[in-house]
């Protein structure tokens, strides 16, 4: 039943004007995984205003090459520059950038892109088989299962983000606190305006990712001093064959970072610890674990697969279950709502080719992305020398561009800036940013699971916990909440660390 | 310092969950006749964020880190970015957005890049009129605008 889906979702994606939709997001997204300050979900972010008056499916699959850009572009920075362009790229540092100063900057581009491209196929050949599975299953669950899903989701930030726990904790209750601004659809009433009417409209989270992670982000690279010396790749046919020829010796690398990253990643906030573990994993079933950090390529393929594999498995629950696994696909999923579509598992059965298009489109775009960026790679990285006096102000006016296009309202300009500052001190503190976003897309649809589920019950919390699904998942989800308790106390009864040195310190 | 920073972050968002508190309890946070009233959710939120921030700020005045949070030298470029992004919001307000990030665009690239001229009104003009192509006439989707595009006629 999935084949016969799957080729309807090619031949959406498949048409020439998709196609030719899927080339430009790849290079819209590769360019933005390269500049510094902007990443995945802001270039989303900005972009989306531009899909407005595009048919869905043809917006998501902008949308979604867009990210597969990002990701092939982060590696670029990582491998050439030293800059993880996001968190789950530093590890391909350890190894990229020395394996770049040696002069096989070419190698390991291409060990990066590669990896990205096996992690990320292997994801989606997952996604394939088990998203109807998953959306069928979904189909029997009411408020309280959602709500049990969405405490999962952010108690799993908590648990297993690797920050500091309390502060996850505050980000998250900020992200819903500013969700709930504004009209409550439910009772009609206002609430938390205080009589301004500006703030009736609410915060968008369109506005509060460009913020963010936009301004944000610049504020803190500019603080960094960053400067730009990078290594020039000298990438031909030659290299890149050469390389493949080589990468079949790291079949069990690939496999097992893409189960990692599978398994991770479709849990939010998995794609960092993922490729975290997997090159400690690599490091440490390799024979020469001493060469990691000196530049193995090894050490560049393992948190490559790891992280795409995760990046990719994040959209499994943001197309079945309508919660996203990442701040890129929470993005994503406001871009459903703002075409009109019901994010959810029903999605399946009502708009198949939408959903089977985009799945396709996974493929298709995965296979344009790994050529176009191994083509191409020597014209992204020159953006990275234009100066900086003329990126930084440019990458300023294309936020307050993005932010304006959301509501034509010239006060979210003023809240992109104040989000900005709110991102760069938050930043320092070691205030995820993350779960803020993905509290303030949820706010709404976590609030009415909730009281859907209470009216249920008439007021008794005992439904979370009194039906089968929704008792098991709420128990995950305490497990994850409880666990930055849990671990020292466990580590102390067994006196080891279980964590591998270099993921305690992410 | 960073303890400094932490401490009056904790203590905003002590004074934000106060506040969510407050107007949730005058929306009423209890059980309405047809189920959980507005305030209800609010209500739980700010108890939250009450309770953490509380814990955070004990923590961090305990063990705070006394190292700087942003040294003298290096506080000068990021108020660099952020000062003159300030001055684009303000002209964007009067001017619209095409005709400020002109004024923005070749400020910044002489003021701080120091690039010649040629290349400044260039880029400065270039820019904004492709976006206006692009965005305007597109795409459709309105930018603010100023005097300038009045009087063409836009």
């Amino acid at each position: 039943m999935g084949l016969e889906n799957l080729l309807l979702g090619f031949q959406v994606a498949i048409t020439p004007f998709n196609l030719f939709v899927a080339v430009i997001g790849i290079t819209l997204g590769t360019v933005i995984g390269v500049l510094p300050g902007l990443g995945g979900a802001n270039g989303v972010a900005i972009l989306l205003p531009l899909t407005f008056t595009m048919p869905p499916t043809s917006a998501i699959i902008l949308l979604t090459s867009i990210y597969w850009g990002a990701l092939f572009g982060g590696a670029i920075t990582s491998v050439l520059f030293n800059i993880p362009g996001e968190p789950w790229s530093v590890a391909t540092t350890f190894d990229g950038y020395p394996l770049a100063r040696h002069g096989l900057g070419a190698q390991a581009l291409t060990a990066a892109f590669t990896s990205s491209f096996v992690g990320a196929f292997f994801s989606i050949i997952l996604i394939t088989f088990f998203a109807p599975i998953l959306a069928e299953v979904a189909l029997r669950f009411g408020p309280p299962e959602f709500f049990a899903i969405q405490l999962l989701t952010f108690s799993s930030f908590i648990g297993l983000g690797g920050g500091h726990p309390l502060k996850s904790l505050v980000s998250i209750v900020l992200g819903f606190t500013l969700a709930a601004v504004g009209l409550d659809i439910v009772t009609g009433q206002l609430r938390l305006t205080f009589g301004v009417t500006d703030l009736m409209k609410g915060f968008d989270f369109i506005v509060a990712v460009i913020g963010l992670f936009g301004i944000g982000e610049i504020l803190l690279s500019v603080e960094e001093g960053l400067t730009f010396r990078g290594a020039s790749p000298r990438m031909n046919p030659r290299v890149v064959l050469d390389t493949w020829k080589v990468l079949p010796r790291y079949a069990r690398t690939f496999m097992r970072s893409a189960f990692i990253g599978f398994w991770m990643g479709f849990k939010p906030g998995g794609a960092t610890p993922a490729s975290f573990m997997s090159y400690a994993f690599a490091k440490r079933f390799s024979k020469h674990p001493e060469r990691f950090g000196h530049g193995e390529l090894e050490g560049v393929v393992a948190p490559e697969t790891a992280a795409h594999a995760a990046g990719v498995a994040a959209m499994l629950p943001m197309i079945t279950l309508g919660i996203p696994g990442s701040p890129t696909a929470a993005v994503m999923l406001g871009g459903l709502i703002i075409w009109g579509l019901q994010p959810g598992p029903l999605l399946f059965t009502e708009k198949p080719d939408f959903v089977w298009g985009l799945i396709a489109s996974m493929y298709t775009g995965n296979i344009i992305g790994v050529l176009m960026v191994l083509a191409f790679v020597p014209l992204f990285a020159a953006i990275l020398r234009i100066p900086f006096a003329i990126l930084t102000p440019l990458i300023v006016v294309v936020c307050a561009i993005g932010s304006y296009a959301v509501h034509s309202s010239m006060i979210d300009i003023w809240y992109m800036l104040i989000f900005g500052v709110i991102g760069y001190v938050f930043k320092k503190l070691d205030y995820p940013l993350a779960p803020l976003v993905l509290a303030l897309v949820l706010g709404d649809l976590a609030e009415n699971a909730l009281r859907q589920s209470l009216i249920m019950s008439q007021g008794s919390l005992g439904v979370f916990v009194s039906r089968p699904i929704a008792g098991a998942i709420t128990a995950l989800a305490l497990f994850f909440l409880f666990m930055p308790v849990l671990t020292p106390w466990w580590r102390r009864l067994r006196g080891t660390s279980p964590l591998p040195p270099t993921l305690a310190g992410h | 310092m960073t303890r400094t920073v932490d401490l009056i972050t904790a203590a905003v968002i002590l004074a934000v969950g106060a506040v969510v508190i407050a107007d949730s309890l005058r929306l009423g946070a209890g059980w309405g006749s047809d189920g959980p009233k507005s305030g209800f959710f609010p209500f739980w939120l700010g108890t939250i964020l009450v309770l953490t921030a509380a814990t955070l700020l004990v923590q961090a005045w305990r063990r705070g880190a006394r190292t700087p949070f942003v040294s003298r030298q290096r506080l000068r470029p990021v108020l660099i970015v952020l000062v003159p992004a300030i001055g684009l919001v303000v002209l964007t307000e009067w001017l619209g957005l095409y005709v400020a990030s002109v004024l923005y665009l070749g400020g910044y690239m002489r003021g701080v890049g120091g690039h010649r001229w040629t290349t400044i009104v260039l880029l400065a003009a270039g820019i904004p009129i492709v976006t206006f192509f692009i965005f305007e006439r597109w795409f459709l989707v309105p930018m603010p605008k100023g005097p300038l595009e009045t009087w063409l006629g836009y």
